[in-house]
C-alpha cells in the first residue's frame, strides 16, 4: 500500500468541476435544490460533508479560511473542519470575519456584516424544506416545480392555531427571489434578515442529502408568515455579559448547580473584537458600555 | 470570571491518542495482523468488501482493525478510500454461469445436474459454543475429491427453457449501467441503480425487511432458486487490445429467488425473480437482497404497494449504513445554538399560558 | 350562444381499457352551468372509472374531455399542463370522495383543512383565513367552536361536511361527487343530502354525482345516465326516467327500490 498523496483541499480535479457545475446551476436558480454527486469525504455524512465539499470546490491557494459551529471557532467540529483543510489545502485559517474570504459554518450567520469579497458556506443536514409535511421526494419536486407551497402555510396557520404563534424557531423557511421556498439550514430566525440583499454569496451544501443551492448576492430572502403574524426575529432580552452586546444572539451558559446562568455572544469572533476594542478606553479609565 | 472555552483542539487531540491506546489493548497481548483477520474473521472481511463497495481483503482487515472491529466504522473507512481512487471504467458483466463453484444448493428441486454441493457453511451446525476453540483450533483435514466438470446450469435457466419463469430483461447496450457513486439517486429508480443500493446497503436492515415480506409485508412466495458461491473472473474491455482482458478472480455468492407467479390478460402465468450478489461469501446478505429485490418490483409487476419492503423512496433512501450513522450519530454535535430558540419559543409560550389561567387561580383561591 | 348556453364540460366518446377489462366506452354527453348530473349503476358498471376520467386522473383510452375555463375558453382536458391541471383542481373543481379521510388532511385542523385552498392560491391573512374557514363550517352545519379540531374527532356525517366545505371555498363551478353519502347513517344521509341541495342550488354548482343509491340521484340531480357493464344505456330526465323507464334494466334498477 502506498500512502496518498492528495489533491488541493483533497477533491480530485474532476469531482470539483462537478461540484462547480452544480454550484453554477444554484446560483442561476436561487434557491432551487440542485442534485449532486456528493462523495463519500473523511468525515460522516451529517458532520458537514456538503459545506467541506462546496468549501473544497472554491477554495483557491490565496483564500483565508474561516471555519465555525455554533457561532464559534474552537467548537470541536469547527476544529475538526479548519485542521482538515490546513492539512489537504494548506491555506490561510483565520478566526477573524472580516480577514476571511471563505467561511464555512454551522448553524450560525455571523454578526459582522460580510463583504461582496465573501462567500458563506451553510452546512444543511436536510435541505428540503417541506420534508416533514411530505416525506416524498417525488412529490416535494413536483411542489417546487409548481409552486405548489400551500401545505407549508397550512403549517404555519396549524402553529398559529395551536399555539398562538408560528412554533419555528431555527431552519425557518424564506421565499428567495419570490420563487423557490428554502431551507436556511438550522439558523435560529434571528439569523433570517441577515440572508436578505446579503453582498456576499452564500452557498448551501446538503452531502449526505446530495443538494446544493444558492443566493447570489442582493438577492430577496422573505421569511414567510402572514400578514397579521409578521415574521420577528428572535433574540434574549439581555445584553452579553462579556461584550456588553446587545444586538447579538445569545448562548445561554449555565453557571453553578444552583442554576444561575449567564449569556454571552455565540459569535466567539464578534464578541473577542468587541472587547479588544474596549480594552484600551477600559485601561484609560473611560466607561465602556455595559 | 468566565472565560469561553478555548482549547477544543487540544481536546480532539488527546481523544484520538486515548483511542489509539485503547485500540491497541493491553500490550502484553499478541496484536492482531491483517493476515490474521484475513485468514480467520472472513466473513467479516467479506460483509466490509461488500457494504464498502470495494474488493481488497487486505484493505478491508486493515479498515476492521483500525476500526476496532466496529464493521460499519470499516464500511465507512474503506468507502472514503474507495473515493480517491482512479476510475478506468466499468468491468464486463460477471458470468456467474462460469463460476468455479465452492457451494451450490437449491431449494426447488430435489437433485439436479452438478448436484449439491454444501460447501463450507454454518447450515446443519449444531449452535453450541465450543471451548476447545479457546484452547485453539487443529481441525481435521476436509474430505477432498477431483473437481468435476459436470455442467452446472441454473435452475432459473430449467425454468426459462420451459418458458415458465419471466426472463430476465435484455440488457440496453447502448444505455450506461447507472452508477449512484457518481450521480445522486432520483426516483423512480431504475432496476439497475436499485440492485446496486441493495448491494452497498446495510446487512441488518435488510435482513429486516426480507423477513417482513416472509411474514406478509408484501408477500412474494419466494422459493430459493439458487444460491451458489465461487470464484467468478473479471474481465475489462481494453480499448487498446480491442478486447476483454481478464483482471483476476473475485469471490461472489449470488442468490436467485424464484417468486409468486403471474400473468395478465395478453401473457401467459410464469414465475417472477428476485436477485441478490454480493463479494465473498456473504449469504445472508444475498437472498435478503434478493427478496427485497423482488418486493421492490412490485409496482413495475403491478402491483399494489403497501408495505414497507415494497416502498422504493424508503427503502432506497435508509439502506446505506454510512449515511444513516452519519446523520444518527450527528446528534452528538452541538445544537445548542437552535436549542436556544426552542427554550426561548417554550419560556414564551409558558409565560403565556400562566397568564391565561391566573385569573382562573385567584378565582378559585377567592372561593 | 351567450356563454351560459355553452357546456361547461363535454365528454366526447370517452373510453378505458385496463388491460382485456372494459372500464368504460364511448361515453358522450354534455354538462351545462349549474346542472347535476347523476351517473347511477351497480358496482362495476364503470361509473367510477368514468367519473376519474372526466377528472383527469387518469389518461381515456380514447375520447376526450372538454372544459370551458374561467376565461371563457373551452380547453382539451388532455392538453393542460400540469401546472394548470392543479390550478384547476384547486380552484375551479372539487372533488369529493367517497371516504373522507381520503379528501382530507387527517392530521390538519378543520380551519387549516377548509384554508388550505386560499392558502394555496395565495392568502395570506391568518384572521382572514380563519374567518372564511368559520363562515364555511357554518353553512356546512360544523359547530365553529370545534375550527381547531382534527376530523379524527368528527363523525363521519361531520368529515363529509368539512370535505365539502373544503372543496366549496373557492367557489368552484364543477363538482364531482364519489357516492357522497357511501356508508352514513339513513338519517345522517338525508341531512347531507338537504345541504347539498341547497348549496347546488345557492351557488349555481354544476355537479357529476356518483352512486348505486336511486334515491340520491333523484334528490340532488336534473338528468341522469344509468350504466351497465361500461356502457350508457339510458339517458335522460331525472325525473322521467325513474318515473318511466325505458330499458329493461333501469326497470330492473328502479324496481328494486325500498320503498320510502
Amino acid at each position: 500500500m502506498n500512502a496518498q498523496a492528495y489533491n488541493f483541499a483533497y477533491l480530485d480535479e474532476q469531482t470539483k468541476r462537478m461540484i462547480r457545475r452544480a454550484i453554477l446551476k444554484a446560483v442561476a436558480v436561487p434557491g432551487y435544490q440542485v442534485p449532486f454527486a456528493s462523495r463519500e469525504m473523511p468525515m460522516p455524512y451529517g458532520w458537514g460533508t456538503g459545506g467541506v465539499q462546496v468549501t473544497a470546490a472554491v477554495l483557491g491557494p490565496d483564500d483565508v479560511l474561516k471555519v465555525i459551529d455554533q457561532g464559534s471557532d474552537d467548537t470541536t467540529n469547527a476544529v475538526s473542519i479548519r485542521k482538515f483543510f490546513a492539512k489537504t489545502a494548506g491555506v490561510a485559517t483565520t478566526t477573524r470575519t472580516e480577514d476571511a474570504t471563505v467561511i464555512q459554518t454551522r448553524h450560525r450567520i455571523p454578526e459582522a456584516q460580510l463583504t461582496e469579497d465573501q462567500i458563506l458556506v451553510f452546512q444543511v443536514p436536510i435541505p428540503e424544506p417541506l420534508r416533514f409535511l411530505e416525506p416524498r421526494e417525488t412529490e416535494t419536486r413536483r411542489m417546487h416545480a409548481l409552486a405548489d407551497y400551500g401545505v407549508m402555510h397550512v403549517k404555519l396557520y396549524e402553529d398559529i392555531a395551536r399555539h398562538g404563534h408560528i412554533a419555528t424557531t431555527y431552519a425557518y423557511p424564506v421565499k428567495v427571489a419570490d420563487r423557490y421556498v428554502m431551507d436556511p439550514s438550522p439558523t435560529p430566525k434571528f439569523d433570517n434578515p441577515k440572508m436578505d440583499n446579503c453582498p456576499a454569496l452564500q452557498l448551501f451544501g446538503a452531502g449526505r442529502e446530495k443538494r446544493i443551492y444558492a443566493i447570489p448576492p442582493y438577492t430577496s430572502v422573505v421569511s414567510l408568515d402572514f400578514e397579521d403574524h409578521p415574521f420577528e426575529p428572535y433574540r434574549q432580552d439581555a445584553p452579553c455579559a462579556l461584550c456588553g452586546a446587545t444586538d447579538s444572539y445569545l448562548d445561554e451558559v449555565i453557571m453553578d448547580d444552583r442554576g444561575s446562568r449567564m449569556f454571552v455572544c455565540s459569535d466567539s469572533d464578534y464578541c473577542a473584537s468587541r472587547r479588544d476594542a474596549a480594552a484600551p478606553a477600559e485601561q484609560a479609565g473611560a466607561a465602556h458600555d455595559a | 470570571m468566565y472565560v469561553a472555552a478555548k482549547g477544543g483542539e487540544r481536546a480532539i487531540e488527546a481523544a484520538h491518542r486515548l483511542l489509539a491506546h485503547e485500540r491497541r489493548g493491553d500490550p502484553s497481548v499478541p496484536e492482531l495482523t491483517l493476515a490474521q483477520i484475513g485468514e480467520q474473521l472472513t466473513l467479516a472481511v467479506d460483509r466490509v468488501m461488500t457494504e464498502g463497495s470495494l474488493y481488497d481483503r487486505e484493505l478491508a482487515a486493515l479498515a476492521i482493525k483500525q476500526a476496532r472491529g466496529d464493521l460499519i466504522e470499516a464500511i465507512f473507512l474503506l468507502r472514503a478510500f474507495r473515493t480517491t481512487l482512479p476510475r478506468f471504467g466499468a468491468s464486463e458483466p460477471l458470468d456467474t454461469s462460469a463460476m468455479q463453484m465452492r457451494r451450490r444448493i437449491s431449494a426447488t428441486f430435489k437433485d439436479l445436474p452438478g448436484g449439491q454441493i454444501l460447501g463450507p457453511t454454518f447450515d446443519y451446525t449444531h449452535r453450541l459454543l465450543d471451548p476447545e476453540l479457546a484452547a485453539g483450533e487443529a481441525p481435521h483435514p476436509p474430505s477432498r475429491a477431483p473437481s468435476s466438470d459436470a455442467a452446472m446450469p441454473r435452475v432459473t435457466d430449467f425454468l426459462a427453457d420451459d418458458d415458465l419463469i419471466e426472463r430476465s430483461p435484455g440488457a440496453d447496450t447502448d444505455a450506461a449501467v447507472g452508477d449512484l457513486t457518481q450521480t445522486p439517486l432520483e426516483f423512480p429508480a431504475g432496476r439497475d441503480v436499485r440492485l446496486q443500493n441493495l448491494a452497498r446497503g446495510d446487512e441488518g436492515f435488510l435482513l429486516a425487511l426480507g423477513y417482513s415480506t416472509q411474514r406478509g409485508y408484501g408477500r412474494t412466495h419466494p422459493f430459493a432458486g439458487e444460491i451458489r458461491m465461487g470464484e467468478v473472473e473479471v474481465s475489462f474491455h481494453a480499448e487498446e487490445v480491442g478486447f476483454a482482458v481478464p483482471l483476476g478472480r473475485i469471490t461472489v455468492t449470488e442468490c436467485q429467488t424464484v417468486n409468486q407467479f403471474q400473468g395478465s390478460a395478453t401473457e401467459p402465468p410464469r414465475f417472477t425473480r428476485g436477485y441478490g450478489l454480493c463479494f465473498g461469501h456473504c449469504e445472508r446478505k444475498a437472498m435478503a437482497m434478493a427478496l427485497v429485490d423482488r418486493a421492490l418490483r412490485t409496482r413495475e409487476l403491478g402491483q399494489e404497494i403497501n408495505a414497507p419492503a415494497q416502498d422504493e423512496e424508503f427503502v432506497l433512501s435508509h439502506s446505506d449504513n454510512v449515511q444513516a450513522t452519519g446523520f444518527v450519530e450527528h446528534l452528538k454535535l452541538p445544537h445548542y445554538v437552535d436549542f436556544q430558540a426552542e427554550l426561548g419559543l417554550l419560556r414564551k409560550m409558558r409565560t403565556e399560558f400562566d397568564a391565561a389561567r391566573e385569573p382562573e387561580a385567584t378565582r378559585e383561591a377567592a372561593e | 350562444m351567450t356563454p351560459d348556453d355553452e357546456p361547461l364540460l363535454i365528454a366526447d366518446g370517452l373510453t378505458k381499457w385496463y388491460g382485456r377489462q372494459l372500464g368504460c366506452r364511448d361515453v358522450s354527453f354534455s354538462l351545462y352551468a349549474g346542472e347535476v348530473l347523476a351517473v347511477v349503476g351497480e358496482s362495476g358498471s364503470g361509473k367510477t372509472t368514468l367519473l376519474q376520467l372526466l377528472a383527469g386522473q387518469f389518461e381515456a383510452s380514447a375520447g376526450r374531455v372538454s372544459y370551458r375555463m374561467r376565461d371563457g375558453v373551452t380547453r382539451d382536458l388532455s392538453t393542460l399542463s400540469e401546472a394548470e391541471r392543479r390550478f384547476l383542481f384547486r380552484t375551479d373543481w372539487g372533488y369529493v370522495q367517497q371516504d373522507a379521510t381520503l379528501g382530507l388532511r387527517m392530521g390538519v385542523s378543520a380551519g387549516g383543512n377548509v384554508g388550505e385552498r386560499l392558502m394555496a392560491v395565495g392568502a395570506r391573512h391568518y384572521g382572514e383565513i380563519r374567518h372564511a374557514a368559520e363562515s364555511w363550517l357554518d353553512r356546512v352545519e360544523i359547530d365553529i367552536a370545534r375550527i381547531d379540531e382534527t376530523p379524527r374527532s368528527y363523525s363521519g356525517g361531520m368529515r363529509q361536511r368539512l370535505q365539502i366545505a373544503r372543496n366549496l371555498v373557492t367557489q368552484p363551478r364543477l363538482v364531482f361527487m364519489d357516492e357522497p353519502t357511501g356508508g352514513l347513517d339513513v338519517s345522517v344521509q338525508a341531512r347531507l343530502l338537504d345541504l347539498l341541495r341547497s348549496l347546488v342550488r345557492d351557488l349555481g354548482l354544476a355537479a357529476i354525482v356518483v352512486t348505486h343509491d336511486l334515491a340520491v340521484a333523484r334528490l340532488l340531480s336534473h338528468r341522469i345516465m344509468v350504466m351497465k357493464d361500461g356502457e350508457v344505456i339510458e339517458t335522460g330526465l331525472t325525473d322521467q326516467v325513474l318515473d318511466d323507464p325505458r330499458e329493461a334494466y333501469t326497470q330492473l334498477l328502479v324496481s328494486s327500490i325500498l320503498p320510502a
